[in-house]
């Protein structure tokens, strides 16, 4: 199949209509590592620490230690260890991604009820129980893609195959 | 139910015109079978079901649980397709029920002209349909052991096939035109968790889907009705469902299932990532675990295998435990990407026998042992395990599964 990027006038279908403002505004978005995509806002650890124990401490324990759901923070050096505790303090890449997520998926049982702000805030709380970010921290669509996390350059691409074949 | 005219029945038709009537027209054939009145089967149905008899069934680790999975029974299948309602599940926030006259899927970011799709234009656009497999790379995180789970279900069920019909992506973005910055998209699903995965450019452009249709209907609930994305050969899960929105990119989005998920770690601490592609792999579906043989004599060994970079070119099957190994029959057309149904006459002479399979695809590569990828990989990647695997049949004929 040839690769086009750009299809002639006369080759395309006209299916389909182009997307209001309106309707690209309803559309959804996508927040990526350079910060592109997040919204304006912004969060404190401390207004994090309330957000927290109102909307995920039941599941995720009262310090993000796990409980139902998964530990958030911990695990840090255990990766190459027997029993790796991957966390988004020892294993996550980018905060923009905790961002992301948090934004679609949680609270889990009330996903999309987290204003931005309160969004931006809970990301500092565990990013500050993670000891990533200090009890100062104010984090909005500046300062969080610039968060370095600990286990920022701990993945490699695919090398597959790597069983050798014959 | 509609009210309709119905003939009179066999039964009354015989109890109306009396037994004269019938003997004085067919006397030979009521003599035949007096004292043997068969009753009349069931009348036509709107939606067919399978037999009364048959009980296969998907298993599922947490029922009650939206964010669960469920598996599909291998060993009670025949052929390359799976039944629609036999389709594994994963979903992450449960199933949504979507009316499509009102989905949309919007396509935006960088492109030239933002366009948004109601079912009718992708009904419209060109179609292709394609026998392809779907296998979660969580499939089989339990054959990390020597002797793995002890029935196929469990060991290989979180992978299934079907014939998708959809429209190529590669001709969604001739329509909106992508712009030469952009290596990735973005796809975004409708469910309660908005699901997403990130996909190279380069792959989207090559034989992706949108599908609305499986093996020959709408594309079910649970598989993303009314629309979901298709990378053939890829991880179930960048396979998103729901689909409503493309966002064409600059960067992959290194969403939460691309780096805190189905990412691969290694024994050094680092983890691979983005690895997509499902490496070739086969499994014995007959006999397998939890079945029993009721005498020796001859019996078929059937099994499927599947390659995520091509098509299946060999399968080999061992009935010594990995001693011998014979060329099973693969019966054709040999579809990429797809299950392969690979066949081998046996005769099981009542003995204690492991049977194993190994599929080699067109690439060369060649299904390793647990050996060689736990050499490879050590003991942590969880994802991506596609061991050859070891059924041992037992002098009862019951079946079991065995360390390989």
């Amino acid at each position: 199949m040839p690769v086009t990027h750009a299809a002639d006038e006369s080759e395309r279908t006209g299916l389909g209509h182009e997307a209001t403002a309106e309707e690209l505004g309803a559309a959804g978005y996508t927040v990526f590592p350079d910060g592109k995509g997040l919204p304006e806002g912004r969060g404190t650890v401390s207004e994090g620490k309330a957000v927290y124990q109102q909307f995920c401490a039941a599941c995720h324990g009262r310090n993000a230690e796990g409980d139902e759901a998964a530990a958030l923070v911990g695990g840090r050096d255990s990766l190459t260890s027997e029993r790796p505790r991957k966390t988004v303090e020892s294993y996550w890449p980018y905060a923009t991604s905790l961002w992301d997520y948090i934004r679609r998926s949680m609270p889990y049982e009330s996903p999309g009820s987290l204003s931005d702000d309160e969004i931006y805030a809970v990301v500092a709380h565990l990013l500050h129980l993670g000891d990533i970010v200090g009890e100062d921290a104010v984090l909005d669509r500046e300062t969080l893609p610039r968060v370095e996390m600990p286990n920022r350059d701990g993945f490699v691409s695919d090398d597959r195959p790597d069983t050798g074949g014959e | 139910m509609t009210i309709r005219k119905r003939r009179p029945s066999r039964r009354a038709f015989l109890g109306l015109a009396g037994a004269a009537a019938a003997s004085s027209l067919h006397p030979a054939a009521r003599a035949q079978t007096a004292g043997e009145i068969r009753d009349l089967g069931e009348t036509p149905t709107e939606y067919g079901k399978p037999s009364a008899f048959e009980d296969s069934k998907r298993w599922s680790r947490a029922p009650d649980a939206t964010a669960s999975s469920s598996n599909t029974p291998l060993a009670d299948l025949e052929g390359i397709v799976t039944p629609s309602g036999l389709h594994f599940e994963r979903h992450h926030t449960g199933v949504p029920a979507i009316d499509p006259d009102s989905h949309r899927l919007t396509i935006h970011g960088l492109v030239d002209r933002p366009l948004v799709f109601t079912m009718d234009d992708l009904v419209r656009m060109s179609s292709v349909s394609r026998f392809h497999f779907i296998e979660c790379s969580g499939n089989s995180a339990r054959e990390w052991s020597p002797a793995g789970a002890p029935n196929v279900q469990l060991s290989h069920g979180l992978a299934s096939c079907s014939e998708w019909t959809g429209v190529l992506l590669a001709d969604l973005l001739d329509e909106v035109g992508v712009k030469p910055e952009a290596s990735w998209i973005v796809a975004e699903g409708a469910d309660a968790g908005l699901m997403s995965r990130s996909v190279p450019l380069e792959r989207a452009l090559d034989d992706v889907m949108i599908a609305y249709g499986q093996n020959g209907e709408a594309v079910r609930p649970e598989q993303g009705y009314p629309l979901r994305l298709l990378v053939p050969g890829c991880e179930g899960s960048i396979s998103v469902k729901w689909l409503r929105r493309i966002e064409v990119a600059h960067m992959p989005s290194m969403a939460r299932d691309e780096t805190s998920k189905y990412t691969d770690l290694l024994p050094d601490g680092k983890a691979r990532q983005l690895t997509l592609v499902m490496d070739a792999k086969s499994v014995i579906t007959r006999p397998s675990g939890e079945q029993k043989l009721d005498g020796p004599g001859f019996c078929e060994i059937r099994g499927l295998a599947w390659s995520g970079r091509g098509t299946i070119s060999r399968v080999e099957v061992s009935t010594d435990g990995g001693r011998s190994w014979t060329d099973a029959e693969i019966e054709g057309p040999r579809h990429a990407k797809a299950f392969t149904r690979f066949r081998l006459p046996w005769r099981w002479d009542g003995g204690r026998h492991v049977l194993m399979s190994r599929a080699t695809d067109d690439t060369g590569y060649v299904q390793p042992t647990l050996a060689a990828l736990l050499d490879a990989r050590g003991r942590s990647t969880i994802y991506h395990n596609n061991r050859i695997k070891a059924w041992e049949v037992q002098e009862s004929g019951e079946v079991t599964n065995a360390e390989a």
